[in-house]
């Protein structure tokens, strides 16, 4: 078997903790969480309902700010960045997959897609040039015109994922993609996704609880009570 | 671009809520404007008065006349141009409710000293030969389809009896803003046909109109003009003609403070329509500007999306607002008849009805603003539209 140089740590999560105040009461929902995500991993993240899977997604994202413990994303700290700084991370680092699309109704296919890309200083023209291409990669080039109330569910989460990638960000965290589908768009997506991760080569954290979707990552990770259960090891397994 | 894009579409994404906004918000600056119309035609006397012309009446009350004889002593005031007269009629023209104000007055002073009532000159010749002659107003003509010829008879309520005239000549004014719903004749004739009827109220007048040379000797003329009278049977009180307007205006303050204060609260009304509006709106959309803040927008941005969709639907209301507040405006007008002088939408109302529909737009943004600006992301999405 050949040695192969392990690839450059992209999240390195060091003893996070996250709490939240419900009726007066402090509910732990992570404690002392330890992660490393490489670049071109793509996890799965698993766990009951309450587990706090979406919510250590949505730290990893730069959406929400732990009570300790940190966050190295390249090297970066990201708990330490203001607002404004975290909203700018996000818009060059991170593309988000929603389980519900949300989408903006108001905003065709094409202008949704178009969203992130109005924060760059790119002209109108790379802009429609990018986003051509994000919806012919998610084989939505015919529908650039329609609104997302004329889109089926697998359709909009396809136009999505090309607005997750068309900033072409590092990473991308998925919050149960596949949750409001049916079997057949389900597979479409992952397969999608799947796509994204070997040959763009985005590291991707997915929560599901689908256990087709999971098998979909080349790791699992197991969420229970606000601690990692099984801590599996990303690289062995996206080496396999 | 893309921020304009979002404000008009949000705006029309639930079209009968935008659509009862709006007319909530075309009621209320209609009736704004024509509210504040109605003041400022109550005011439009006193706005159209001259600086340098004053009103010499008696000091106890303006129902007692002065003497004729004061004419020529105030003439001979240092400061004084002109000096003219004019008194109350009240006669009624055919029904109590054909209201418009009536004057005997001093033709060739009278019109030498209010340049804005523009006669054609043979026409004021025709008014000079006829002692029952009499100048009306185009507004009294219009209003009463009347013209050069016609008979004009009025019955008269402080001069009993009925009183034949004829229409002479008809004025306008030389800009919409003067009054053209007043009628003058010849103060000989009621003089005249007082004296025969019984000898008394003869040789009396209203008030003396006194034209001053120059605008800063308006005080000190004043004073000379009182101080000629000063323990006589009929003592004056000179006054600036804009002050004597406003003086009639003033007895009937309270309700033109009750008509302004009407006006603001119809603005309040619909700021609170607006803002329950915006606010139903803004809670519908908090995941997506939940979702906006994710992708990178900031809270500022998201603010102006609600604020600027608030401002689109006031400016479109105003708009619509302002462009119906002119033809209703018209159409009050002539349905009041010569009530009102003056019912002219002015620019400064126009101007008005703009700051108080912006106004309205961002006050009711502010606070639903405020909170989709603020509200944490993981919050926003958990929210369902």
């Amino acid at each position: 078997m050949n040695e192969t140089a392990a690839p450059p740590l992209l999240i390195d999560i060091r003893n996070v903790a996250k709490s939240y105040r419900r009726g007066g009461q402090i509910v732990p929902v992570l404690t002392d969480i330890t992660l490393e995500v490489r670049k071109g991993d793509f996890l799965g993240l698993m766990g009951p309902s309450g587990s706090g899977k979406s919510t250590l997604l949505n730290l990893i994202a730069g959406i929400d700010k732990p009570d300790a413990g940190e966050i190295l994303f390249d090297g970066v700290d990201i708990t330490r960045l203001s607002e404004t700084e975290l909203a700018d991370w996000r818009a060059g680092t991170v593309g988000f997959i929603f389980q519900f699309y949300n989408l903006i109704p108001v905003l065709t296919a094409f202008e949704n897609v178009e969203l992130p890309l109005t924060l760059t200083r790119l002209t109108r023209r790379e802009r429609r040039e990018h986003v051509e291409a994000a919806l012919e990669l998610v084989g939505l080039s015919d529908r650039m015109t329609h609104y997302p109330s004329e889109l089926s569910g697998g359709q909009q989460q396809r136009v999505a994922i090309a607005r997750a990638i068309i900033a072409d960000p590092r990473l991308i965290v998925a919050d149960e993609p596949t949750g409001d589908l049916d079997r057949h768009s389900a597979e479409e997506v992952l397969t999608l996704m799947d796509r994204l991760n070997t040959d763009l080569g985005k590291t991707i954290v997915m929560v599901t609880h689908d256990r087709r979707a999971a098998d979909q990552a080349h790791a699992i990770m197991y969420l229970d009570k606000g601690e990692l259960s099984t801590a599996a090891d990303v690289h062995e397994r996206s080496l396999r | 671009m893309q921020f304009l894009k979002l404000v008009l579409r949000n705006a029309l994404r639930h079209r009968l809520r935008t659509v009862l906004t709006l007319l909530g918000l075309v009621v209320a600056i209609l009736s704004f404007g024509l509210l504040q119309t109605v003041v400022d035609a109550w005011y439009a006397g006193a706005a159209g008065a001259a600086p340098t012309r004053l009103v010499t009446r008696n000091a106890v009350s303006l129902v007692f006349h002065l003497p004729l004889s004061y004419r020529d002593q105030i003439r001979a005031v240092d400061g004084v141009r002109a000096v003219s007269h004019a008194t109350w009629f009240a006669g009624i023209y055919q029904d109590p409710k054909n209201f418009f104000p009536q004057f005997a007055i001093e033709p060739r002073t009278y019109f030498a000293m209010y340049p804005e009532y523009l006669v054609i000159p043979e026409e004021f010749t025709a008014f000079l030969r006829d002692r029952k002659g009499a100048v009306i107003g185009r507004k009294i003509a219009d209003t009463y389809h009347l013209t050069v010829g016609d008979a004009l008879p009025l019955r008269g309520t402080i001069y009993q009896g009925t009183w034949e005239f004829t229409v002479r000549a008809i004025y306008d004014g030389i800009d919409t803003k003067t009054d053209t719903s007043q009628m003058f004749f010849h103060w000989e004739y009621l003089n005249e046909t007082m004296k025969k009827r019984a000898g008394r109220q003869t040789d009396q007048v209203g008030v003396y109109l006194v034209d001053v040379t120059d605008i800063d000797r308006v005080a000190e003329v004043s004073r000379a003009i009182d101080a000629l009278f000063k323990n006589s049977l009929a003592e004056t009180l000179t006054e600036t003609e804009r002050a004597f307007q406003i003086g009639f205006v003033k007895q009937t303050e309270a309700l033109v403070i009750a008509i302004r204060i009407v006006s603001y609260v119809v603005i309040v009304i619909i700021l609170a329509v607006m803002a329950n509006t915006m606010a139903m709106t803004a809670r519908e959309r908090l995941s997506e500007y939940a979702t906006l803040k994710v992708l990178g927008f900031s809270p500022g941005y998201v603010a102006a999306l609600i604020v600027g969709e608030s401002v689109a639907i006031a400016v479109i209301g105003a708009a619509a607002g302002i462009t119906l507040t002119f033809p209703v405006a018209d159409w009050f007008a002539a349905k009041v008849g010569t009530i009102f002088p003056v019912f002219e939408v002015s620019g400064e109302t126009v101007v008005l009805q703009i700051v108080c529909a912006i106004g309205v737009g961002m006050i009711a943004a502010a606070v639903p603003g405020r909170r989709a600006a603020t509200v944490k992301i993981v919050e926003g999405l958990r929210t369902v539209g």
